[in-house]
């Protein structure tokens, strides 16, 4: 049942993703002073808002594990990490791709949302180091979520230095991306906008389903290893639909 | 709570005196700042206006770097003839063994300023003297939002093998804020704050070491006893 729920939620995600992205391309029309790098924004936007949503599920399942000590929490928060880092690169990487046709330059200094962003990878980029480096589940569980609590603590105050450190001087200088967002902008974009970041949600919800659902069966196998049954541990890697595991 | 205060002055002085007596590398942290600082020169080239202007940034690079090693140290020590392993089974609150660790820590970073600053003043001319009380402030508020964050994240790497390498790449993200905000401080103080935005950015080093504090006090435990 598990996995018939998980199947539709894929598709879903994947049919809402591919339809919102056909009209951001061929449907809504190209902007007028940017072209269409402006549609560089119907991924840049949701693929940010969905690191940040990953990092805030990393930060929960840390505090779940803390308190319930329950090692589904620790998965869940793994899921979200391991996300959040793809989705964090990603709105770097496509804010580059935007920034290069319209600023000039690939990495502006001048914008405090580029380098919060920036600082957003590499506190997470830490976290799954550390994750790497523990291999007892119960420790890897306790220092990550100090990690993952941590770095979701530094994050607004990261946002407000450097939003204060360009903004105490001047004004920004070019135009932000968000611009576009203010209700000046055309009903027709502010709609595709919306359209992209629930069909990217809904990809998002799949995607973390899944790395939980393997988490889970790593932690089984990674039991059994430890147990000294190699044939166990195979066993339970070819267990056929990743469960969810109860203990 | 007065027994909490208590244990954790004595664990301070018990580092403190451990430090004084040469078991913990202090002297090597600061020779390696001053060193850095020297670096960080030749890498800029000998224009002292350059050496003038950059020097906030470069201090607080230093005091970053060196405080990594003279703080982390605080918990490697412990590590030596299992004491870690004494010190979390002690019958007294954890918050108290973290108070106490970051209260060392916080030291070790004022002595870590205390000597760095003076050495930016005469390596690259930069008249401190006429701005010492907001230099203080600065220091102070950077040096305990500091040693919150590495004090508890020490605890944390201090069983790994690879701890030397874990233990920057998880604290450099997190104190960026914290680097950010002393330098414009640093700067503010040294040009007379022109534009009245010192206070601005010491609150923000306050509110960090504040909510750093508290995250360290709340998740010590979950770090020391793993």
């Amino acid at each position: 049942m598990t996995e018939v729920l998980t199947r539709v939620l894929g598709w879903a995600g994947l049919l809402a993703v591919a339809a919102a992205t056909a009209y951001a391309l061929f449907g809504v029309p190209a902007d007028l002073n940017q072209g269409d790098a402006q549609r560089i924004m119907y991924v840049h936007v949701p693929a940010a808002w969905l690191a940040y949503l990953s990092f805030g599920v990393t930060a929960l399942g840390g505090i779940g594990w803390l308190w319930k000590r329950d090692l589904r929490f620790d998965w869940l928060a793994l899921a979200g990490a391991e996300i959040g880092v793809m989705f964090t690169f990603f709105t770097l990487w496509a804010g580059a791709m935007w920034g290069r046709p319209v600023w000039g330059v690939f990495y502006q200094w001048e914008d405090p949302r580029i380098l919060s962003t920036t600082i957003l990878l590499a506190l997470y980029i830490g976290y799954l180091l550390l994750r790497r480096l523990t291999d007892d589940p119960v420790r890897r569980a306790n220092r990550a979520a100090v990690v993952g609590i941590v770095a979701a603590l530094d994050i607004p105050i990261t946002h407000f230095s450097v939003e204060w450190w360009r903004g105490l001087h001047q004004g920004p200088t070019i135009g932000s991306p968000e611009r576009v967002l203010d209700p000046a902008a055309p009903g027709q974009f502010v709609l595709t906008l919306l359209a992209m970041l629930a069909a990217f949600t809904i990809a998002w919800a799949y995607l973390v389903v899944r790395r939980y659902q393997l988490a889970a069966v790593q932690a089984r196998v990674d039991e059994a290893a430890r147990r000294g049954s190699l044939a166990a541990a195979r066993a339970a890697a070819e267990g056929g639909v990743p469960r969810v595991v109860t203990e | 709570m007065t027994r909490d205060v208590a244990v954790a002055l004595a664990l301070a002085r018990k580092d403190a005196l451990a430090e004084l007596r040469g078991r913990v590398a202090t002297g090597t942290t600061l020779f390696f700042g001053a060193i850095v600082l020297l670096l960080f020169g030749f890498a800029l080239g000998p224009d002292a206006r350059r050496l003038q202007e950059a020097a906030p940034g470069l201090l607080w690079l230093a005091i970053v770097f060196a405080g990594l090693l003279a703080v982390g140290r605080l918990h490697e020590a412990e590590t030596e003839d299992g004491a870690l392993e004494q010190l979390a089974l002690y019958p007294v609150s954890r918050h108290a063994l973290y108070a106490g660790k970051a209260l060392a820590g916080f030291a070790a970073m004022l002595v870590l300023g205390g000597v760095l600053l003076p050495i930016v003043a005469l390596l690259y001319r930069v008249d401190v003297l006429a701005a010492v009380l907001p230099l203080a402030a600065t220091l102070v508020l950077g040096a305990a939002g500091f040693a919150a964050v590495v004090t508890c994240y020490a605890a944390l790497t201090v069983r790994m093998r690879s701890r030397e390498l874990l233990l920057p790449l998880l604290v450099l993200p997190v104190v960026a804020p914290l680097l950010l905000a002393a330098v414009k401080a640093t700067v503010a103080s040294l040009a007379g704050d022109p534009l009245g935005e010192l206070g601005a950015w010491l609150a923000l080093l306050a509110a960090f070491a504040a909510l750093m504090l508290i995250a360290g006090a709340v998740t010590y435990r979950f770090a020391l006893d793993d």
